[in-house]
């Protein structure tokens, strides 16, 4: 079988014609999931839900039926999904709301009836306006359909779900600063324990949050059972994976793929995939699952993209964004870019975060502009050091959440690679790669 | 420029009672002024503060978390040109520095007449079109410096007036059904923890005082823009050759 024609699950009716429209999403059988669902009772479900054993597709990979079952017990209790989707390189989660929204509700309704939610917020990123206007009018029309709302199919089943916009923070996709924020606040990650928003979350009720793609999946795993999801994949990654593939790559896109079934070589340069590097260049170091993930190389290009075989090379596949970089990339420029972002990204709420990022930032960009000293290769191992412990993978965290930890990454494997690169820098004066456009005229955080 | 007119205030109502509690509703009522103003004035904010039951200076404090919120005018249209990693890796910063110098404004800066504003953003989840670059946060992707000098001219001769609203729009469909909470104080049922009917709110179209969503008075939009290639850039690629 061929990649093209692999089992599809969340992206089966993206190409649809009017894809997010209720006409469109019924004709492809939509709905049909939820119909089915308010048929069998919420322990039904959620036992196909153990059994399909879904990973959670927002990064962390927790188990979604494991984390329903840690719900307390109360009233009310809320289910809330994170389509705060801002991973640099991530944007599956984007072309799911804006592609097939009627799959996003009906997921979510089949989670809300799973808990007992009393209401669902779709917390969408305030930057994705067309998501919005298709996710609020298939909304609209799927209270017309009766498909949310009061008694929703004549069943006794009422729950009602609010499309939430985001404002512009990063930050806002850790699950308790998206609470923080949807509560009207600052998007300030709470401070642990209580661990877990199925303990305390909204309001302080018992809530759940799950991922946009999590979600689109339940449908599908009500219809076709738990088993037919666990038959595809391999080992926990059950299923198929939504994988974003960005960087220099002739096909870029995001591909739905059976999970742990792909290696890297697989997708970076299969002809229906990627389609290899850009002007057939030489692979230089990948980025595996998003910036926060350490780099690997071309010789793990075997690996399995698969939760456990990336866990096993020391890096993670995080939220499934894939990025190749090719020979012409600035190692130092990357990391730069990566460092800069997070910095800029911080809430500011613990030091090393907030101050080691910046000294991070201007560290890097002293080297790439020539300026840096060889001393400083230490001195940023040194604030790694300060903002994660060890740095070493999985990291140690000395921050309420894990933006800070999610810098030295990329500055670590980055060095531990290409310490020739950094080295060559700093004796040359000069950046030894083309001119792109270097950040001194880049605006200060 | 000043509180909320009454549509709007009307509006916010509305998006106050989606909420168990008041507060929540902060956020999309910002939306809703920026909308109407372009950016947050004081007046504006001190408004939206009685609304939710605020001091003004907390409302001012929560939105200045948030990038997407201004204080001050900007341009009619706000260009971000994103220079993240996979927009980077494939040109982005030439990108920025070409629209430095076509629209002949720093990163941060408004055109002199007003139309612009430029700035350099963050990932914006278009990598499979990458450089991307949003106006008032719709999508243009896989832009070479010639597209956008093109998107420029388009932008100035009003070309794409139907795909992008001016700044601060965030939805143009406005919800019609469901309207009401259910409130967290609401006493926990005998039966399970489903909630019933009548803590829910009345399914009334009319609740709103608005028309259906679709189409947009004014426009041909249906929502399927073709410049929004988001959708389109899954799994097979060879559509996002056709979408362009």
């Amino acid at each position: 079988m061929t990649f093209a024609e692999a089992t599809r699950i969340v992206t089966a009716r993206l190409h649809n014609e009017r894809s997010w429209t209720i006409s469109s999403y019924l004709a492809a059988g939509g709905y049909q999931g939820l119909r089915r669902a308010l048929t069998m009772t919420p322990k039904e479900i959620h036992d196909q839900v153990n059994t399909a054993n879904i990973l959670g597709r927002g990064g962390a990979g927790f188990e979604a039926g494991r984390k329903w079952g840690m719900l307390r017990q109360a009233h009310p209790v809320y289910l809330t999904i994170n389509g705060d989707e801002s991973e640099p390189a991530t944007f599956k989660d984007h072309a799911l709301i804006e592609g097939d929204p009627h799959q996003l509700i009906e997921g979510a309704v089949i989670a809300a009836y799973v808990i007992g939610a009393a209401q669902v917020f779709i917390f969408v990123r305030g930057e994705f306006p067309l998501a919005i206007e298709r996710l609020q009018a298939a909304l609209n029309e799927a209270y017309d359909y009766g498909a949310v709302g009061a008694n929703i199919f004549s069943s006794r089943f009422s729950v009602d779900v609010v499309v939430h916009p985001g404002a512009g923070a990063y930050i806002c996709g850790e699950e308790t600063a998206l609470l923080e924020s949807l509560e009207g606040k600052r998007g300030y990650p709470r401070i642990k324990p209580p661990f877990f928003p199925a303990v305390m979350g909204l309001y302080g009720a018992p809530t759940i949050v799950n991922n946009v793609e999590t979600v689109s999946n339940l449908p599908w795993v009500v219809l076709n059972g738990g088993e037919s999801f666990a038959a595809l994949g391999e080992g926990r990654s059950k299923g198929t994976k939504l994988l974003a593939l960005a960087g220099h790559v002739k096909r870029p896109g995001n591909y739905e793929l059976e999970w742990a079934k792909v290696t890297f070589r697989d997708l970076i340069f299969d002809r229906s995939l990627g389609g290899g590097i850009r002007d057939d260049n030489e692979l230089k170091a990948i980025i595996p699952g998003g910036v926060s993930s350490p780099w690997i190389g071309p010789e793990h290009l075997d690996v399995s993209l698969s939760n456990e075989a990336i866990a096993g090379i020391g890096s993670m596949a995080g939220s499934g964004s894939v990025i190749p970089m090719d020979h012409t990339t600035c190692m130092v420029r990357a990391a730069w870019r990566i460092v800069r972002f997070f910095h800029r990204e911080s809430c500011g709420q613990c030091t090393p975060c907030r101050e080691g990022g910046g000294w991070l930032e201007k560290i890097l960009e002293r080297i790439e502009m020539g300026q840096g000293r060889e001393s400083d290769l230490d001195l940023l191992m040194d604030v790694c050091d300060n903002i994660s412990p060890g740095v070493s993978w999985p990291p140690a965290q000395t921050t309420i959440c894990v933006l800070g930890p999610s810098m030295p990454p990329s500055i670590a494997s980055g060095m531990s690679r290409f310490r020739d690169e950094y080295l060559a820098h700093i004796r040359e004066g000069r950046c030894p790669f083309p001119p792109d456009r270097l950040p001194r005229r880049l605006a200060r955080v | 420029m000043a509180r909320l007119n009454p549509d709007n205030l009307a509006h916010a109502e509305e998006l106050i009672a989606l909420y168990p509690q008041r507060r929540s509703a902060l956020i999309p009522i910002l939306h809703l002024l920026q909308e109407q103003d372009g950016y947050l004035s004081e007046d504006g904010m001190a408004h939206v503060a009685e609304l939710v039951g605020l001091e003004p200076v907390e409302v001012r404090g929560t939105a200045s978390f948030y990038d997407m919120f201004h204080f001050e005018p900007v341009g009619r249209y706000l260009v971000a040109v994103c220079t993240n990693i996979a927009c980077m890796l494939q040109g982005a910063y030439r990108l920025l520095e070409h629209a430095e110098e076509t629209l002949g404004v720093a990163p941060g800066g408004t055109t002199a007449d007003g139309m612009f504003t430029l700035e350099d953003a963050e990932c914006l989840a278009l990598c499979g079109n990458a450089p991307c670059v949003t106006v008032n946060w719709r999508f243009f992707g896989d832009l070479s410096l010639q597209d956008f000098d093109k998107l420029v001219e388009d932008l100035r001769s009003g070309r794409l007036d139907g795909e992008v609203p001016a700044h601060g729009t965030l939805s143009r469909v406005r919800r019609r059904q469901g309207l009401k909470a259910v409130s967290a104080g609401a006493s926990p049922s005998d039966e399970a923890a489903l909630p019933h009917d009548s803590q829910l709110g009345p399914d009334a179209p009319e609740a709103s005082g608005k028309g259906p969503d679709l189409p947009i008075p004014g426009t041909q939009l249906d929502l399927s823009t073709y410049r929004s290639t988001t959708a389109t850039a899954v799994v097979d690629a060879a559509h996002m050759e056709s979408s362009k």
